[in-house]
Parts: C-alpha cells; sequence; structure tokens
C-alpha cells in the first residue's frame, strides 16, 4: 500500500507556508516587519551587530567603498542621461557637460576622480586583508568574492575610460581589445565579434557604453555577496584572535559606525581637495585631443591603477602568455589562503610575513612606476624581476614562511591583546624594523 | 604614532602616482617657463581685462589659423570668463558671416553671426586647413591647455620659445621652425608674437610677453570655463568638510571613552 492511501496522519510532517510574525516591532513597523522581516534583519546586522572592539582605521575601506561606488552610480546615472555613445559626437558630448550643463563639471570630475579613488580605496583594502590575513580560515570565499569584485571593478573603469572618447581612449581601447587575438585559434574573431566591426570605431564605442552600466550593476549584485558573507564569518581585526565575550567586542553602532564615519570623512576630504583642485591630475593630457585612428599617441598608457598589470603584460615577451600572466597575477590572489597556511592571522604575529607583505607593497609601486615608463633596457629588466617577485611572493614566499616561520607569543583574547597594546607590548601597524 | 604611520603611507601613496604620472608627461628635459597665473592658487581668479585683451589676440592672431569649435560668442558674456556685456557680445557675433540655411526654399544663405552661434573656423574642414598650411594641422584650441602635458605652462613657453640662432644638430626643412620648447624642438607654426602685433583699447603695452600671458589666460579659460566656480566651491567644500571631520572625530572620541574607561 502506498503511503497517499494510508489514513494514518503520523506519516505526514506538518507545514507552514505562511511564516508572518515574530517581530519584535508593534506598529506599522510591526506590520510591515511582520511581512518583510527587513527592519528586524537591518537592526540585527547593523544595529545590534557585535563586531571586535581592536578594529583599527583599516577596517574603514569597506564602508569607503560602499559610498564610493554609490557616488559613482549616482554621478554616473546624471552623466547618462547627458552623454551619447557616438564616435561621432561622445567627446563633444562630454566637453557639453562640462560646459553647458549645470554643475556638470562637477559631476564629470567627480566620476572620473571617484574612479581613481575608489583604486586607492580597493588597494589600501587589499593590503588590510594581506597584512591581517583577513583571507584565512573561514574568510576564503568572502576574499574570492572581493577578487571577482577587482576583476570587474578593472572591467568597468576601461569601459568607462573609453567614453570620452579621446585619444588615450580609443588607443587604450585598441591595445586592451587586441589582447584577446592571444586567443589560440579564435583570437582574431573573438576580436571581431568584441569590436562589433573590423576595427574599435562606433559599434564598439555604443557597446562599451552599455556594458559600463551593465558592470557597475554586477558589482553592486557581487558586493552584496561579499557583505553577506561578511556578515556570516564577521569582521577579521588586527589581532588575528576571534572574538569569545563581550569584552572582546562593540555593537556596530554607535561604535563601529562612528569610527567609520571618521574614516570615510578623511577619505572624502582628501577626494574632493584632489577633485577640486587638481581634477585633471590623476587623467593623461592626450585624453582631451579627439581620437584620431590615423595617429598614434607617442605613449600609449593606461589609467595609473592599471599600470602594475600592464607592466606584467609587458614584461613577458610572448603576447600570449604575457595575458595569462596578467590575468593570473590577480587571480592568483585567490589561491593566497591556501598558499599561506600558517595559522596565524595576523602580521603583528609574523614577524618575517610582515616584511614579505611590505616587500609584496613596494614591488606593487616598483611595478606601477615600470608600467609607466617605456618598455626598454633597464625598465623592462626591472619589470621582470618584478614580476618574478610578485608570483614567488604567492608560490614561494607563502608557503615557506608558513613553514618556517615561528610566531611571536599572542595573547588569549581580544581584550587581552589591547592591553598589551597599552602597555607597549605590541604595535599593530609598524614599517621595517623596530 | 600608529596614526601617523597611517597618514604618511597614504600619502606617499598618492606621491608615488605622482612620480608615475610625472614621468609619463615628461619628454624633454627643458622645464617650462612659469609665469605667475592669476589663476593658479587655491584662490584663483581670471584677470577679466585679461581675458578680454587675450581674445583679441586670439581673434586677431591665432583664429587666422586655429579653430575653437567648442565655443560660442555667448560664452563670452557668461560669468567667470572675459564678461563683455551682451551688447558687446552681439557686436562682436555679428561682424562675422554665418552660413545657416535651408531656407524655406531650401536654399543656404549666410547671416550675420548671433551670440548662440559657435566661433566661426578659419577653414570650412580639417583637409582645407591642412592645404592652407603646408601640411601641418594647426589643432583646435578649445581644450588645448588641458591636452598638452605642463598645460598653460606648456603653451606659454611655446610661444616664447622662438629663437634666432637655432642649435648647430638641427636641422630645419622649409617651413620649420626651431622652438626651445616643442618637444623634438620643430614646430610648423611661424613665430605668432611679434610685439605691437596687436593694439590694445585698454592701452596696455602688447609686448610679446604680455601677449603670451593674455592669449594663454584666454586658451586656460577656454579650456576650464568653470575654474573660478570650481576653485570657490573647492574652498568652501574642504572647510566644510574639515570642520565636520574634526566634530565628527570628537563625537567618535566622546562614544569610545564609555567602554575605553572600563577596560
Amino acid at each position: 500500500m502506498s503511503e497517499y492511501t494510508s489514513k494514518s496522519e503520523e506519516k505526514f510532517q506538518p507545514v507552514q507556508t505562511n511564516k508572518v510574525g515574530g517581530s519584535p516591532y508593534t506598529g506599522v513597523l510591526g506590520w510591515i516587519d511582520n511581512r518583510l522581516p527587513i527592519i528586524r534583519m537591518f537592526r540585527h546586522e547593523y544595529l545590534d551587530f557585535q563586531v571586535p572592539k581592536s578594529l583599527s582605521y583599516f577596517w574603514s575601506f569597506g564602508g569607503i567603498l560602499t559610498i564610493c561606488l554609490l557616488l559613482l552610480i549616482l554621478t554616473g546615472i546624471s552623466l547618462g542621461m547627458h552623454y551619447k555613445p557616438d564616435a561621432k559626437y561622445a567627446f563633444e558630448s562630454v566637453e557639453k557637460i562640462m560646459r553647458d550643463v549645470n554643475f556638470g563639471w562637477l559631476i564629470r570630475y567627480a566620476h572620473m576622480n571617484l574612479a581613481s579613488f575608489f583604486f586607492i580605496a580597493v588597494y589600501l583594502h587589499i593590503f588590510r586583508g594581506l597584512y591581517y590575513g583577513s583571507y584565512k580560515e573561514p574568510r576564503q570565499l568572502m576574499w574570492i568574492i572581493g577578487i571577482v569584485i577587482f576583476f570587474l571593478m578593472m572591467a568597468t573603469a576601461f569601459l568607462g575610460y573609453t567614453l570620452p572618447w579621446g585619444q588615450m581612449s580609443y588607443w587604450g581601447a585598441t591595445v586592451i581589445t587586441n589582447l584577446f587575438s592571444a586567443i589560440p585559434l579564435f583570437g582574431e574573431s573573438i576580436v571581431t565579434w568584441l569590436w562589433g566591426d573590423y576595427s574599435v570605431g562606433d559599434a564598439a564605442l555604443n557597446r562599451f557604453y552599455v556594458l559600463h552600466w551593465l558592470i557597475a550593476f554586477l558589482i553592486v549584485g557581487v558586493v552584496v555577496f561579499h557583505v553577506i558573507a561578511l556578515h556570516i564569518v564577521g569582521s577579521n581585526n588586527p589581532s588575528g584572535i576571534e572574538p569569545k565575550d563581550t569584552r572582546d567586542t562593540v555593537t556596530f553602532a554607535p561604535y563601529t559606525t562612528s569610527k567609520d564615519l571618521v574614516g570615510m570623512l578623511v577619505f572624502l576630504l582628501i577626494f574632493v581637495a584632489v577633485m577640486m583642485y587638481a581634477p585633471n591630475y590623476l587623467g593623461h593630457p592626450d585624453n582631451y585631443i579627439p581620437a584620431n585612428p590615423m595617429v598614434t599617441p607617442a605613449h600609449i598608457v593606461p589609467e595609473w591603477y592599471f599600470l602594475p598589470f600592464y607592466a606584467i603584460l609587458r614584461s613577458i615577451p610572448d603576447k600570449l602568455m604575457g595575458v595569462v600572466a596578467m590575468v593570473s597575477s590577480i587571480a592568483v590572489l585567490g589561491l593566497l589562503p591556501w598558499l599561506d597556511f600558517s595559522k596565524v592571522r595576523s602580521s603583528v604575529f609574523r614577524p618575517i610575513w610582515k616584511q614579505c607583505v611590505f616587500l609584496f607593497v613596494l614591488n606593487f609601486f616598483v611595478l606601477m612606476y615600470i608600467g609607466g615608463a617605456p618598455a626598454e633596457g633597464i625598465y623592462l629588466l626591472i619589470g621582470r624581476i618584478a614580476t618574478a617577485f610578485w608570483f614567488a611572493f604567492f608560490f614561494i614566499l607563502a608557503p615557506l614562511v608558513s613553514l618556517v616561520e615561528k610566531p611571536l607569543p599572542m595573547p588569549q583574547s581580544i581584550h587581552e591583546f589591547e592591553d598589551w597594546k597599552k602597555q607597549g607590548k605590541i604595535k599593530v601597524f609598524q614599517f621595517f624594523g623596530k | 604614532m600608529k596614526n601617523y604611520l597611517k597618514f604618511i603611507f597614504v600619502f606617499s601613496f598618492i606621491f608615488i602616482l605622482g612620480i608615475t604620472n610625472s614621468i609619463q608627461a615628461k619628454e624633454s628635459n627643458v622645464s617650462l617657463l612659469k609665469p605667475n597665473w592669476t589663476f593658479n592658487g587655491f584662490f584663483g581668479k581670471f584677470d577679466r581685462a585679461q581675458l578680454q585683451r587675450g581674445y583679441q589676440v586670439y581673434k586677431e592672431v591665432c583664429a587666422s589659423c586655429h579653430s575653437m569649435n567648442l565655443l560660442s560668442y555667448r560664452n563670452l558674456s557668461e560669468p567667470g570668463g572675459p564678461e563683455f556685456s551682451e551688447a558687446e557680445v552681439k557686436a562682436l557675433a555679428a561682424q562675422y558671416e554665418i552660413q545657416d540655411g535651408p531656407n524655406a526654399d531650401g536654399e543656404m544663405f549666410t547671416r550675420k553671426g548671433i551670440p548662440s552661434d559657435r566661433f566661426k573656423s578659419p577653414y570650412p574642414n580639417e583637409l582645407a586647413s591642412r592645404a592652407a598650411n603646408g601640411g601641418a594641422y594647426p589643432p583646435d584650441m578649445s581644450v588645448l591647455v588641458k591636452a598638452r602635458p605642463g598645460e598653460s605652462d606648456y603653451i606659454y613657453s611655446v610661444l616664447m620659445g622662438y629663437e634666432e640662432k637655432v642649435p648647430a644638430n638641427i636641422k630645419l626643412e622649409e617651413g620649420v621652425y626651431y622652438n626651445k620648447y616643442m618637444p623634438g624642438n620643430k614646430i610648423r607654426m611661424a613665430k605668432p608674437l611679434n610685439s605691437g602685433g596687436v593694439e590694445y583699447a585698454d592701452g596696455t603695452k602688447a609686448t610679446e610677453e604680455q601677449m603670451a600671458k593674455d592669449v594663454v589666460s584666454f586658451l586656460t579659460w577656454a579650456a576650464e570655463p568653470h575654474l573660478e566656480a570650481r576653485k570657490k566651491l573647492g574652498f568652501k567644500s574642504v572647510l566644510y568638510l574639515l570642520i565636520l571631520t574634526i566634530l565628527v572625530y570628537l563625537v567618535k572620541k566622546k562614544i569610545w571613552s564609555r567602554i575605553e574607561s572600563k577596560v
């Protein structure tokens, strides 16, 4: 006899598809919260949320990046209302925004400089992760999602830079899209497909505009995953020790919010000063020359934030391998949680790893310098050494240091860590040596 | 101490950006002439009379070869620029014959310029301009200042960089001139400014240096017409943010003192 015909009631599990209720609120708030529990969720995740007490200002960059992204979208929407993605009119429509649209100059300079500051913040955010071991168990997935965001950011920034259709827009787009021709067998066809034509032109500009928007909103989606993951695994902190009781934590509001707000305002202050007094400092003058397929600029250079990766690309003589090296130089970050298997998270207690991270940062700047210099002679040689060091950091230094390093004596808890800090027993953020 | 180190870190980051950028920008090793521009600095402003003189130099000298397609005559009376009166701008625009149309009969016709017209180009198209200039294309001047490394200083230096004595290692072809500040030291533009080349209405002596300063100021305004508004708003917003940051920092300290005193 099948279950369906059984008369026995015990065989059925009770079901309630309707989950209305359970809100701690009353009145209108309660009515809404019973049906859509976002108010409860907000309170739980953003007001009562427990956060390690020892977070430094380096933990402000998550909030800063969120603000940057929101401002970029806001200014971007306004710009989109005036911009024309047409090879004939793009340059002039940007100039029209700069000249005739009310406060158009402000909106455009804000969007332009925010892109740069978004990268400044994200590099500091990634540095924070490297220094304090934020990629380690259980935060590996959040770290990988972060790298996905970084890839998407690079794509959006590149596409956005092509839109004013100046000389660097055009030639940058030509160089970067041509990288796809390195793909074996299908390379040429893929490039033609990407362009929608046989060269970078009107068709390409039009789709770059669409994709610039699309990917910007994809970033928002992936950021939501990044934040959900954060609220599951919790924040790391300078001690690298997980909180154990309320002596180790503070509530998100008002402690973390007030501290984050200070960080955001300092960042905003620097951003506004640069935007208002040196708005073109981070850009390239050639982009104020309208795109001209007949004239190649003397040096085609990408935006500053791409320079380290551009240097890696150029230091490999083979085109295909260069592209592979460039992409894997970022993707390799995703392997770091497994390449660095030391149980200690924070560099505060890892004397050798700390030096390695600083060398890595130094090497990043060296690559940035090389990326802006001509690819010849001594620059090429330094670029190759720096590229080798980049990969050696991940594949040799990370596992080796985890194996041989003896961590310093550690406190038992975050509140003990805080006491040690006050007694001067440990220094949280220190450059080379003592 | 810890916080200072963090700030040093951030600033060194930006500093290195600057270095990287400057090696991209530096093509020749000659350091540019750097006059004291009225529009430099935190409170920089244009000198109206200077912009008006600069427009005169553009109109009487540069405009015979260089277009300024992104500007309209009406811009000349807008705040933050040369601020000619509206009547003056009407009269200025009316000096030009502008092609318009088609009219109801389908014919193109010419009429006197009006303030909403764009600056009239010296040539109908790029090819015509190349044909008239020995193959060289005098660039459009609307955003020229922002399109060159060194910006205003660079344009000024090129204008002042013509020298009679050509170094022995430089061979000049026909129609090419020596210029100290031009990348490669060769330029296809003949020396444009000569003392007394224009007669200023306000009585200012039209020396070469004066004309160069005036026209570069004008071109800087043309490339960045909202520069004054930007600097004004910039000062206000930086000041506002500075005060707000200090206040919020004090609030933060107060909030955190609740738990720090317990430890």
